[in-house]
């Protein structure tokens, strides 16, 4: 069954269409990742199944609900990590998922903390204020925010971005484990070798197009090379 | 092009921008408006005062205050006795009069026996305001102008009079009708300065709790883009009017408790100043009841969440902290306009167009509703409740509809293309 059904969505600012008529679907479970250049696309489309922004034209299914009607329904089941956010910084790591949780079902608010503090691993930090962390822990926090309420769908965008080595690939073993418990992604990246180790299948966007998409090895395989870093090269120059 | 020359081109491009100028632009409109009424007002109370004059006896004295008032004044009621009094004050309130003024039969008589010779002042007031007793002052300066004449005449005449009886020749006693009451023994002033104490403290609570808490919001919604942290709020599992209502009723409570704090040390700095005017107003019937209190309660509560739905309106504008403290003059303002114009006028004496103006600005209701009440005006203390909560309302709605929309997060729209092109021509 698919997760997400987007149909021919189209997204214009003003006169400039930033989204020019994509479509895809992402089954249950599957990570799906979004690869293109700055300026593709690939924020606009994150946000507009995040409900962030709305559609001008086509239509978007998640998990059975249309995001035009029922957007309220959706927030229910989604979690989004934008790309450059930030955390109220007057408050301390653990105050601010206590503050996340409680938008969510009373019950499980202990056990969502504690799952947030698991992920982000900032040790005894958890308890200082936001505003002393390092760019590295401002996104673990935000990553054990986004993953601990356990989403149904996860929309990351760039969920690595600022992360060292070890971090990121801490992360990417995250994301892994989370989709294996039932959890479908959809995420954007700059790495391809990030794309490449995580995702079950991707889209290659330019200018506001999907210019190919497929498993990262079917891909490798039709363009005969190694990475998919040299078939976004092919593909975006052709 | 030169280092300055870059840095300047690149500064103006960055304050060259619709949050910037459009306060600033309302702001100038709004003095301007205000700029014309007032003059239209000043040069109104400019003219010689609208007298009336009854004068029962053609002697030395009452001849020279008769003459002096018809030269310096505008005599619209002539009468020679005290009987026409009622007709008097009724022509008087027709054309717009100030005040009829009787001069009795003995007024000469009682001069030269070294009494004060009295004199009879019946004022029709209009207005509460600074502006509204000008006409007063005037004629006030006139009696003075009357003694200082009739004094010069005593000395002339006669040497040895006594000096304190010089100085003071004629007494006044006064009577002023406003809104439908009759105040003995007090003239417009008093009156006016009575009810100005009396009803100062509400425009400069108001005016407080809407500045601190309308400046919590809007730098609320700049932070929020600024930390980058609204973006995450919006995909939560949380209503719109949710996240509106949360942050207007937090700032309300912060609103509140830091006005509190505020009004204690003004409290103790108005006590510093106070003076007793020797005039206890309960004596005339003009004390707040409880019921009173409980509209001025709910008046000031509807306007601060109308208050702070418009603050959170403009918040959305806001781009970062910077640009939220630019957002809050116009709400300073707003406050500001309504408590100068109460305190220079009373609504009903208002030229039309202010009179709209001022029932427009949501913070101006509660600041008309203790002098209001005090007259029993009910239906301007209801009428402006009714007012607010449609304008609380109808801002509350907009909001949410903003909340809705792509412009929270993608800042300016289509509307504002105008301002980009023109940016564009020019660099």
């Amino acid at each position: 069954m698919a997760a997400v059904t987007v149909t021919n969505l189209v997204k214009k600012y003003g006169s400039f269409e930033a989204v020019k008529g994509i479509s895809f679907s992402i089954d249950e479970g599957e990570i799906f990742g979004l690869i293109g250049p700055n300026g593709a696309g690939k924020t606009t489309i994150l946000r507009i199944i995040s409900t962030l922004l709305s559609i001008t034209s086509g239509s978007i299914t998640i998990l059975g609900n249309d995001l035009g009607k029922q957007s309220g329904d959706i927030r229910k089941l989604i979690s989004y990590l934008p790309e450059d956010a930030g955390a109220y910084k007057n408050l301390t790591g653990r105050a601010y998922l206590q503050f996340i949780a409680n938008f969510f079902d009373p019950k499980q608010i202990p056990q969502m903390v504690e799952k947030g503090i698991e992920i982000a691993d900032l040790g005894n930090r958890i308890d200082d204020r936001v505003d002393t962390y390092s760019k590295g822990m401002m996104r673990r926090l935000l990553v054990g925010r986004a993953m601990m309420t356990n989403p149904k769908l996860a929309i990351l965008d760039e969920p690595t971005s600022g992360l060292d080595v070890i971090n990121a690939t801490e992360i990417r073993k995250l994301i892994k484990e989370t989709a294996q418990k039932g959890t479908t992604v959809l995420l954007s990246s700059h790495n391809m070798l990030e794309v490449e180790y995580l995702c079950d299948r991707i889209a290659l966007i330019s200018e506001g197009k999907i210019v190919e998409e497929g498993k990262p090895k079917t891909l490798m395989e039709k363009y005969k090379v190694h990475n998919v870093e040299e078939v976004f090269t092919r593909v975006v120059r052709s | 092009m030169s280092g300055l020359g870059n840095i300047i081109k690149k500064e103006i491009r960055e304050l060259l921008t619709p949050a910037t100028f459009l306060p600033i632009i309302i702001i100038a409109l709004i003095f301007g408006t205000m700029g014309n009424s007032i003059q239209g007002i000043q040069e109104q109370a400019q003219t010689p005062p609208v007298i009336g004059v009854i004068n029962e006896e053609n002697t030395t004295f009452s001849t020279m205050a008769s003459t002096i008032l018809h030269d310096h004044a505008k005599v619209i009621y002539n009468s020679t006795s005290n009987a026409d009094i009622q007709i008097g004050l009724e022509t008087l309130k027709e054309k717009n009069g100030v005040a009829l003024i009787v001069i009795p039969a003995n007024f000469t008589e009682q001069i030269l026996r070294e009494e004060p010779g009295n004199i009879k002042v019946y004022w029709i007031m209009k207005g509460a305001g600074l502006m509204d007793t000008i006409s007063s002052s005037v004629f006030e300066s006139l009696i003075a102008y009357i003694n200082t004449n009739i004094s010069k005449e005593l000395i002339g005449g006669n040497s040895s009079v006594n000096a304190s009886f010089i100085l003071s020749p004629t007494k006044r006693v006064e009577t002023t009708y406003f809104k439908n009451r009759e105040f003995s023994g007090l003239s417009p002033n008093t009156i006016s300065g009575m009810l100005s104490s009396q009803s100062l403290l509400i425009p400069i609570v108001m005016m407080m709790i809407i500045i601190m808490a309308g400046s919590i919001v809007i730098t609320s919604m700049a932070l929020e883009k600024e930390n980058k942290t609204l973006e995450t709020l919006l995909t939560l599992p949380v209503k719109r009017t949710s996240i509106v209502t949360g942050k207007i009723v937090a700032a309300a409570v912060i609103g509140l408790l830091l006005a509190v704090i505020y009004m204690i040390g003004m409290g103790y700095y108005f006590a510093g100043f106070q003076i007793s005017a020797g005039v206890n107003l309960a004596t005339y019937g003009l004390v707040l009841t409880s019921e009173d209190f409980i509209w001025i309660g709910i008046s000031l509560f509807i306007t601060l969440i109308a208050g702070l739905s418009l603050c959170m309106l403009l918040g959305t504008f806001a781009k970062n902290y910077k640009s939220a403290q630019t957002l809050t003059f116009p709400i300073t303002m707003l406050a500001l306009i309504p408590m100068f114009l109460t305190m220079f006028a009373d609504f009903d004496t208002l030229p039309l167009p202010l009179q709209i103006f001022t029932f427009a600005i949501p913070f101006s209701h509660p600041m008309m509703a203790p002098r209001a009440l005090l007259f029993h005006d009910y239906p301007l203390v209801i009428g402006g409740i009714v007012y607010v909560v449609i304008f609380a309302a109808v801002t509350i709605s907009i909001v949410v509809w903003v909340f809705k929309t792509d412009r929270l997060l993608t800042g300016s729209t289509s509307k504002f293309k105008w301002i980009k092109g023109l940016k564009r021509r020019r660099f």
